[in-house]
């Protein structure tokens, strides 16, 4: 499924919304989001997950590449991560600085 | 100053099309795949291949995607090197086809029928899943893959440590929480263990030594439990399928392909923890046996070059394991530095401990030699130069080099002869303590020009029966390997203390649990780099097996229940790791001396039944040892002694300068909670001239007391 994704500053908080599959091929795109996010005065980074239905390993790369181009004092926040996603993402110790939630817990 | 981007190299874009694909020449080096921008260079060697076609497969499926043959002009000297444009590395397998003279006489067995891992495959798919076989009917069932390198570090610095400093656990991954009671959320695998690092910290230990994380296939084994009729499998993993690549079945996101990303987070906490990583490693043979065995990769690509071979073309077997990797070929000799370069800089681990290593020191004939050219490149290499290097000075075709192993100064020995003397004084045998001294001061009759720290200290490995089995059981148990108890050493030294194996009779359980005291007292105590095998600090059997390479089961894997039923055999071995940490006179960088050097009291000195009048005659079951320390921090000195009598006896204290005085550290004739006294909190005895040792028991104690021992405080 074709990859798309959107970046909305609203605030101090960057969203991006992933849409498809975050593979090889996807993972430059969502990187230079991560770099136009990084641009803005941002505290926080969200990614709206929910709608991913595959994230390779070159897209949790992304992750990794998101904590260093914002900085340790901004959140990055995933929503709606599948359970296998998030394991792979705890296991790997990806998971530094990252915050995850449930979309029910976000407005 | 302009930085010109990297993807505006004018070598960056494809020259011609092969099999559809956009090519260009490759790197030649270094050998493996390299991202260059747009897409992956290939590179392999093969000197006598006429010809090499790189396969690719989309990732999982049985049959090739393409086929694209090397153009002869991508080729320098003996390496074929091409970059492919537009591959996504995720989705991809890759191998190769070589073809040269099939001429089996004549050493060379090309089959461009098969497809050929990547020697330098820094992934290798097809074993994501633990146990479940790969279809060796297949075009192609061990298949390189490449993984991202890229990771994010953290800082991590290893913790570098002095190597007389270091207490060692040797474990595997699958078995340390394979075992439901290890209540992990991913049993058996590197993320596993992640979780008990907390575990290994309060043990003390600030070392691993891990069994096989090399991909390898446990299902290659063909015997059969035959009480269960259960497939054995190879569960040590002494057989390595893929040199460069981690076991994607020992990692819980292997199945995502995450495997080198877990294992460098196991070696990240590992560091945090201030634990090294040592990895056990097999470079004296490889997973393609003999004739018979799976061509997996050396022997389609150039096996006159990676095995030694007998002028006809058979293979050596110094490994005893069918064929023996030739490794002081000056290619092979590339290879393994390559591969120990490898695991240094992108995993960053610490050291190595080499299986059957003396095969290391031979020559492409199999002749021993004094010189070794891949020992001695290693012991150099200035990648590897912090690394522990670590033999096991010995191989199966016969060579036994314990104490002579081509060293450099560099190398370290699993020491086999500490292994055997111990053993031998404990279960009573008569001739040994003259023998047991030189062991217990660290072997400087082996490795008085290396120094103590060249010599790794053990009683149990994962070789042979666990601590708990030695103190049990006469003879081995190895029936439900499935080749009759005909495999597994039967030279074990061991002493079952009365009736072979369990037993309700209190007395011999009693005798058991001091026997293993008096081991571990004897490592702990011991100069030189002390040994634990994992699961001997709280009883762990293997029900007498001592060759449990092929048991996934409760043989093999630590019972996470025996934490709390043998908490005091634990506490006895947390109390000796610390109380070795805090002592420098047993853990000294060099072979103490028999005399005083910066204080009042020997280095080193012996005593019996009467101080200072060591027994040394052939019927001697008793010694006692005094160490002693002068550093910036005050005077150390400790004294044990061990008595493998079957009768205990009062003995004479050596005698203390000033007002110092002896403090009881542990008694493995007393029971729990006696048997041991915490640092700092070890009672001090009442009398100070004699003190009691029970009958095949072991004592330490501790001097304490104002100022020093050069003359009493100041103040």
């Amino acid at each position: 499924m074709e990859f798309h994704a959107t970046l909305h500053v609203e605030g101090a908080s960057a969203n991006i919304r992933l849409v498809g599959e975050l593979d090889s091929a996807a993972a430059p795109r969502l990187n230079e989001l991560i770099t136009q996010a990084a641009e803005q005065e941002v505290s926080r980074l969200v990614l709206l997950m929910s709608e991913l239905s595959y994230m390779s390993s070159a897209g949790l790369r992304c992750i990794v590449m998101a904590h260093q181009k914002l900085g340790s004092d901004v959140d990055i926040v995933l929503v709606g991560t599948t359970p296998p996603v998030a394991e792979t993402i705890k296991l790997t110790g990806l998971h530094r600085g990252v915050i995850m939630q449930d979309p029910a817990e976000t407005r | 100053m302009t930085l010109l981007p990297f993807s505006e190299r004018i070598d960056s874009h494809p020259t011609r099309r092969v099999a559809g694909f956009a090519v260009g020449p490759g790197r030649a080096l270094p050998f493996g795949t390299t991202l260059v921008p747009g897409g992956v260079s290939f590179a392999l060697f093969s000197n006598r291949a006429s010809a090499m076609t790189l396969v690719l497969f989309r990732r999982g499926d049985r049959e090739p995607m393409a086929e694209l043959p090397f153009p002869a002009d991508f080729r320098v000297g003996g390496v074929f090197a091409m970059t492919v444009y537009g591959l996504d590395t995720e989705m991809i397998e890759y191998g190769y086809r070589a073809t040269g003279p099939a001429e089996p006489d004549r050493l060379d067995r090309f089959d461009p029928d098969r497809v050929l891992s990547d020697p330098y495959a820094n992934a290798i798919g097809g074993r994501e899943e633990w146990g479940v076989p790969v279809d060796l009917t297949a075009p192609y069932p061990y298949r390189a893959q490449i993984a991202f390198d890229d990771y994010d570090w953290e800082g991590d610095s290893p913790p570098n440590l002095p190597s007389h400093e270091l207490v060692i656990y040797e474990t595997h991954v699958r078995g340390f929480t394979r075992h439901p009671s290890s209540e992990v959320t991913e049993p058996g695998t590197f993320a596993g263990l992640v979780d008990k690092i907390p575990y290994l910290k309060e043990l003390g230990v600030n070392c691993v030594e891990l069994m096989p994380i090399f991909e390898f296939d446990e299902c290659e084994n063909t015997h059969v439990d035959p009480a269960t009729g259960d497939q054995l499998l190879n569960f040590w993993g002494y057989s390595t399928v893929g040199f460069f690549a981690p076991k994607a079945s020992y990692a819980a996101t292997g199945r995502y392909g995450m495997q080198v990303d877990e294992f460098k987070h196991l070696v990240k906490h590992l560091h945090r923890a201030g634990i090294e990583v040592l990895l056990d490693v097999v470079f004296n043979h490889t997973a393609e046996g003999n004739e018979q065995g799976p061509t997996v990769s050396f022997r389609g690509l150039d096996n006159s070059t990676y095995y030694m071979l007998t002028p006809n073309g058979d293979y050596y077997n110094f490994s005893g394991t069918g064929n023996t990797f030739n490794c002081n070929n000056p290619v092979v000799r590339g290879f393994v530095l390559d591969c120990l370069r490898h695991w240094v800089v992108e995993y960053h681990v610490d050291g190595f401990r080499f299986d059957l290593a003396s095969i290391l020191g031979r020559a492409q004939d199999g002749t021993p030699l004094a010189n070794p050219p891949v020992i001695e490149s290693m012991a150099y290499d200035p990648v590897l130069r912090d690394c522990k290097l670590i033999a096991e000075a010995w191989d199966a075709g016969g060579l036994y080099q314990v104490g002579s192993f081509p060293d450099y100064c560099r190398w370290s020995e699993w020491n086999g002869k500490y292994r055997d003397a111990v053993r031998s004084f404990l279960k009573g045998d008569t001739g040994v303590v003259g023998e047991l001294a030189a062991r217990l001061s660290g072997s400087p009759d082996l490795y008085g020009r290396r120094g103590p720290s060249a010599s790794i200290n053990f009683v149990t490995a994962h070789d042979g029966f666990t601590l708990h089995d030695l103190v049990s059981y006469n003879h081995k148990h190895n029936d439900n390997n499935g080749e009759d108890n005909r495999d597994g050493d039967s030279d074990n030294r061991s002493w079952n203390c009365g009736t072979e194996g369990p037993t309700d009779d209190a007395d011999i359980i009693a005798l058991r649990a001091s026997q293993a005291r008096n081991a571990l007292l004897i490592l702990l105590f011991s100069h030189g780099i002390p040994m634990l095998l994992s699961g001997d600090e709280v009883g762990r059997t293997q029900h007498g097996n001592n060759n449990a390479y092929c048991h996934d089961d409760e043989v093999s894997w630590f019972d996470w229940r025996l934490v709390a039923r043998n908490a005091d055999l634990l506490r006895f071995t947390r109390t000796l790791i610390a109380f070795r940490h805090a002592h420098p006179a047993l853990r000294r960088p060099s072979h103490p001396l028999g005399q005083t050097v910066t204080g009042p009291l020997p280095e080193i000195s012996w005593h019996g039944v009467r101080a200072w009048q060591p027994d040394w005659s052939g019927h001697g079951h008793l010694l006692g040892v005094m160490c002693y320390q002068r550093t910036d921090a005050g005077d150390d000195c400790v004294y044990f002694a061990v008595n493998a009598h079957w009768e205990g006896h009062e003995l004479e204290l050596p005698a203390l300068p000033y007002d110092w005085r002896w403090h009881l550290v542990a008694d493995t004739a007393a029971p729990s909670p006696a048997d041991v006294h915490e640092a700092g909190r070890e009672p001090e005895l009442t009398d100070q001239h004699t003190v009691h040792i029970g009958p095949r028991a072991s004592i330490g104690l501790v001097a304490r007391g104002p100022g020093t021992l050069l003359g009493p405080a100041d103040n």
